[in-house]
C-alpha cells in the first residue's frame, strides 16, 4: 500500500480525529496560521478563548469531566508562554493535555527570532513530556506518542511545539493510535504478594481509614471504593482532588483531612492504626507537620505513581498499580475488620465538631457558607462545579453537597487563581447536558475576567457565582491570623460592580446582597439558559474554619467556634 | 553517601537538559556527570555521581524513570564495579624539577602527554582517591590549571546494565 503525503498541519488534525478529538481550544497567531488555515475546512470544533491561558483552564476542566485529553492550540512566543501556568495547573493534578504549540520556521530557531520562545525548554519541568519536532515525518509517531502518553499511566500534559514551516512539509502520514516507548511501561496490576500483605492488614486493623485522593477519580474506581468502604465498614477522608470519588452523602464519609479538613477526618487519621491511602500523594496541606502525621498507623500507600510512594512518609505496605485494579483484586480476598466501636467513636467526634456554618447574618450582611449551601440545594445533585482558588473554593469543598466522581473541578497542587471560570467553560462544552456552576472569589474572577466575551460568543450556559468579599479573603485572613492584622495588599476596595461588568458583555448580571436576593437570583439563573453570573456580596471578615495552622499536626485544630 | 548512578537513555535532543534539570528542580546535587555512547545504536550512558542518603537515591531513581527518554536506571554503588575518571593536570615544571614529576607520575601509573619550557601536562586515571593522591603531591610544583571528566562505571563480571 502507498502511504499517502500530506502536510504537517493536516496531519495534526488527522492525528485528532484517529484519537477521537472532537473539541479543541485555542487562540490563533502567526506561527500557527497554517494549522488554523486547515482547521478552516475541518469539521473539528474549535472555542476561541480570550487569553491562550484560558485554553488550557478550558482543556483542562474538559479533561477532568470527560477523562479524555484536552487540546489546545497556541501560536509561537507570547501564545505559547501564555499557556505556562495552564500547563503547570495541569501537570499538578494530573490532567490529560495535548498541546499544540506553533513555532519560528526551523531556519529561524536561536535566532531570537520574532515571536520566538524556548516553549519545550520553558514547560520541560511542567509537562510529562514535551516535543520539538524537526521534520514532518516525525509528526504522527510524535502525535500518536504524545495522546498516549498524556492520557495512561499517571496522566499529564504533554507539548508538541511544531515550526511553521513543518505546517507546510509534506510527509507520509500513516497513524497508529498504539505505540510502544521503551523507556515508559507504567505499571497497572498491583503485586499480588503485596495485596495479600494488605489485605491482611484491612482484616487486622482495629481503627482503619481509607484515605483517598485524585487518583481514584482518574482510574475510575469510585464504585469500587464505595463498595470497599461498605463491605469493610471503613471510614473514609478525600483530599479535595479526590471529592466526588465517595458520594458525600455516605454516612462513613468524614469530609476533607488537613488544613481546613474537619475535625472528625484530622482525629482519624490522627489516631488510627491503619491508613489505606489511595491515588493520594501526602501533599503538606494534607499532613500538615510530617513528623506527627499519624505517627500510630501503618500506611497502605496504592499509587500508579512509584515515585509518590515514600517520598513525603514512610510507606509500610506499598503498591503500585491502578487503583482501580488493585481495589478490585482487594475486594476479591478481603475480610472485614471489626470497626463498631471505631466507627462510634468517630460518630462522637462528628456531632461534637460539626461544619462551622459561619452562623448567623451580621448587618444584614450574606454569609458566604450559607450561600455555597444554596447553591447546593437548589443546583442540586449532578452539578458541575469549577472553583478558583481561596476560601470560596474551600467553603465549596466543605458545603457542596458532592456526590459523583468528575464534578468536582478545582487547581489542588498549584493552587492556580483564574482556574474556574475557564474550566467551567470547557467542562459546559465537554458535557452541554449538565449544570455547570463556576464558584469563584472576587480576586480570582479577574484574572480570567475577560472569558466573559467566550461565554457570550458561544453562549455557554455556565452559571457564574461570584462570592465577593471585596478582598483576596484567603490571604487575608492568613494575615488575621498570623500576621497581626496587617493588611497589607489583600483589600479589594475598588472592585468594580461585576454583574454590570457582566451585562457590558453581553452575559445576564445579578446581585444579592441579603438572603432573599440570593434565592431569587438564583432561581432566575436557574431559570435562564445562557451564561449567567451573580454577584454575591458577603460578610468581608469571615473566615475559613476549621483550620490547622501551616506545619503544624492537624489534630491541632482552630475551630474558630469562640 | 556517594552514589554513582548508570543511566541509560534514547539518544534524543535535550536528554542531557531533562536529566540534569530534574536534579537540579528536585534538589538533588551532582558531583559530576559523564555521557557516552553505548554498545547499542540510540542509547547513550550517563553516569552520574550524587552525595545523598539511600532515601534520597531511591526517589532519584524513581523520578529519573519517569523521564520518557530514560530507559534504564542502575546504582553502582551497591554492586561490585569498577570506577575509572581521568584527569588532566598541567604542572609547572622546571628542567630542575621535572624527573622528580616525572617519577611521582610513573608511581600512579599515569603519563607525560605534554611538555614545554615551563610546564609538564599530565594525564592520570583512577578512582577519586588516587587522583586526589596525586593532585596532592603535584601541588607541590604548582598546579596551573586542571580538567576533568567525570566518573564511569562498570559492574565487575559478566554482569551488564542494559536497556531491557
Ligand atoms: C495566580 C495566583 N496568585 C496568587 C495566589 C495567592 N492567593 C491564594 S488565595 C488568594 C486570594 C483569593 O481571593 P479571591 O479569589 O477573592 O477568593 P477568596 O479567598 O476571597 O474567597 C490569593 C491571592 C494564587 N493562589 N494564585
Amino acid at each position: 500500500m502507498k502511504i499517502r503525503k500530506i502536510k504537517g498541519a493536516a496531519m495534526v488534525l488527522e492525528a485528532l480525529r484517529e484519537e477521537g478529538v472532537d473539541q479543541v481550544f485555542g487562540f490563533p497567531g502567526g506561527a500557527v496560521l497554517p494549522l488554523y488555515n486547515q482547521l478552516y475546512d475541518s469539521p473539528l470544533k474549535h472555542l476561541l478563548v480570550r487569553h491562550e491561558q484560558a485554553a488550557v483552564h478550558a482543556a483542562d476542566g474538559y479533561a477532568r469531566v470527560t477523562g479524555k485529553p484536552g487540546v489546545v492550540f497556541a501560536t509561537s512566543g507570547p501564545g505559547a508562554t501564555n499557556l505556562v501556568t495552564g500547563i503547570a495547573t495541569a501537570y499538578m493534578d494530573s490532567v490529560p493535555l495535548v498541546l499544540i504549540t506553533g513555532q519560528v520556521a526551523s531556519g529561524f530557531i536561536g535566532t531570537d527570532a520574532f515571536q520566538e520562545a524556548d516553549i519545550t525548554g520553558i514547560t520541560l519541568p511542567i509537562t510529562k513530556h514535551n516535543y520539538l519536532v524537526k521534520d514532518a515525518a516525525e509528526l504522527p509517531e510524535t502525535l500518536s506518542e504524545a495522546f498516549y502518553l498524556a492520557s495512561t499511566g499517571r496522566c499529564g500534559p504533554v507539548l508538541i511545539d511544531i515550526p511553521k514551516d513543518i505546517f507546510d512539509q509534506e510527509a507520509p502520514f500513516a497513524y497508529s493510535v498504539h505505540c510502544d516507548i521503551s523507556g515508559y511501561k507504567p505499571t497497572y496490576v498491583g503485586h499480588m504478594g503485596q495485596i495479600s500483605r494488605a489485605v491482611r492488614a484491612i482484616k487486622n486493623a482495629k481503627r482503619p481509614v481509607i484515605f483517598g485522593g485524585g487518583g481514584l477519580i482518574r482510574s475510575g474506581a469510585s464504585a469500587e471504593l464505595t463498595r470497599f468502604a461498605r463491605e469493610a465498614k471503613i471510614p473514609v477522608t478525600l483530599s479535595l482532588m479526590g471529592l466526588g470519588a465517595y458520594p458525600g452523602s455516605e454516612e462513613l464519609f468524614l469530609g476533607m483531612p488537613g488544613m481546613h479538613g474537619s475535625v472528625a477526618a484530622n482525629y482519624a487519621l490522627t489516631e488510627s492504626d491503619l491508613i489505606i491511602a489511595m491515588g493520594v500523594r501526602f501533599d503538606d496541606r494534607v499532613t500538615g507537620k510530617l513528623e506527627t502525621f499519624a505517627c500510630d498507623a501503618k500506611i497502605i500507600h496504592i499509587d500508579i505513581d512509584p515515585a509518590e510512594i515514600g517520598k513525603n512518609i514512610n510507606i509500610d505496605i506499598p503498591i503500585v498499580g491502578d487503583v482501580r485494579l488493585v481495589l478490585e483484586a482487594i475486594l476479591e480476598r478481603m475480610k472485614a475488620p471489626n470497626t463498631e466501636a471505631w466507627l462510634k467513636k468517630i460518630d462522637t467526634w462528628k456531632k461534637q465538631y460539626p461544619l462551622p456554618d459561619g452562623g448567623k447574618m451580621v448587618n444584614g450582611c450574606l454569609k458566604p457558607q450559607a450561600v455555597i449551601r444554596m447553591l447546593s440545594d437548589k443546583f442540586g445533585p449532578g452539578t458541575i462545579v469549577a472553583t478558583d482558588v481561596g476560601q470560596h473554593q474551600m467553603w465549596s469543598a466543605q458545603h457542596f453537597s458532592i456526590t459523583e466522581p468528575r464534578t468536582f473541578l478545582s487547581s489542588g497542587g498549584l493552587g492556580t487563581m483564574g482556574y474556574g471560570f475557564p474550566a467551567a467553560i470547557g467542562a459546559k462544552v465537554a458535557m452541554p447536558d449538565r449544570k455547570v456552576l463556576c464558584i469563584t472569589g472576587d480576586g480570582s474572577f479577574q484574572m480570567n475576567i475577560q472569558e466573559l466575551a467566550t461565554a457570550a460568543q458561544y453562549n455557554l450556559d455556565v452559571k457564574i457565582a461570584v462570592i465577593n468579599n471585596s478582598c483576596l479573603g484567603m490571604v487575608r485572613q492568613w494575615q488575621e491570623l498570623f500576621y497581626d492584622k496587617r493588611y497589607s495588599c489583600t483589600t479589594l476596595n475598588v472592585n468594580p460592580d461585576f454583574e454590570k461588568v457582566a451585562e457590558a458583555f453581553g452575559v445576564k448580571g445579578l446581585r444579592a446582597e441579603n438572603e432573599d436576593e440570593a434565592a431569587g437570583a438564583i432561581n432566575v439563573a436557574l431559570e435562564t439558559r445562557g451564561p449567567v453570573l451573580i454577584n454575591f456580596v458577603v460578610e468581608q471578615e469571615e473566615n475559613v474554619f476549621p483550620m490547622v495552622a501551616p506545619n503544624h499536626p492537624i489534630q491541632e485544630i482552630i475551630t474558630g467556634g469562640d | 553517601m556517594k552514589h554513582v548512578l548508570a543511566i541509560l537513555v534514547e539518544d534524543k535532543p535535550g536528554v542531557l537538559t531533562r536529566v540534569a534539570g530534574l536534579f537540579s528542580r528536585r534538589g538533588f546535587n551532582i558531583d559530576n556527570i559523564a555521557v557516552g555512547e553505548t554498545v547499542t545504536p540510540g542509547i547513550s550512558r550517563m553516569t552520574v555521581t550524587v552525595e545523598c542518603s539511600e532515601t534520597i537515591v531511591e526517589q532519584v531513581t524513581k523520578q529519573l524513570h519517569k523521564l520518557v527518554n530514560v530507559v534504564k536506571v542502575s546504582n553502582l554503588s551497591n554492586q561490585p564495579s569498577v570506577m575509572r575518571e581521568l584527569m588532566l593536570l598541567k604542572v609547572h615544571a622546571e628542567v630542575g624539577n621535572r624527573s622528580d614529576i616525572q617519577q611521582i607520575v610513573e608511581t600512579f601509573r599515569g603519563k607525560v602527554v605534554d611538555v614545554s619550557p615551563d610546564s609538564m601536562i599530565v594525564e592520570v586515571t583512577g578512582n577519586e582517591e588516587k587522583l586526589e593522591a596525586i593532585k596532592l603531591l603535584l601541588e607541590h610544583f604548582g598546579i596551573k590549571e586542571i580538567a576533568c571528566t567525570g566518573k564511569v562505571a562498570l559492574l565487575r563480571g559478566s554482569k551488564v546494565t542494559r536497556e531491557s
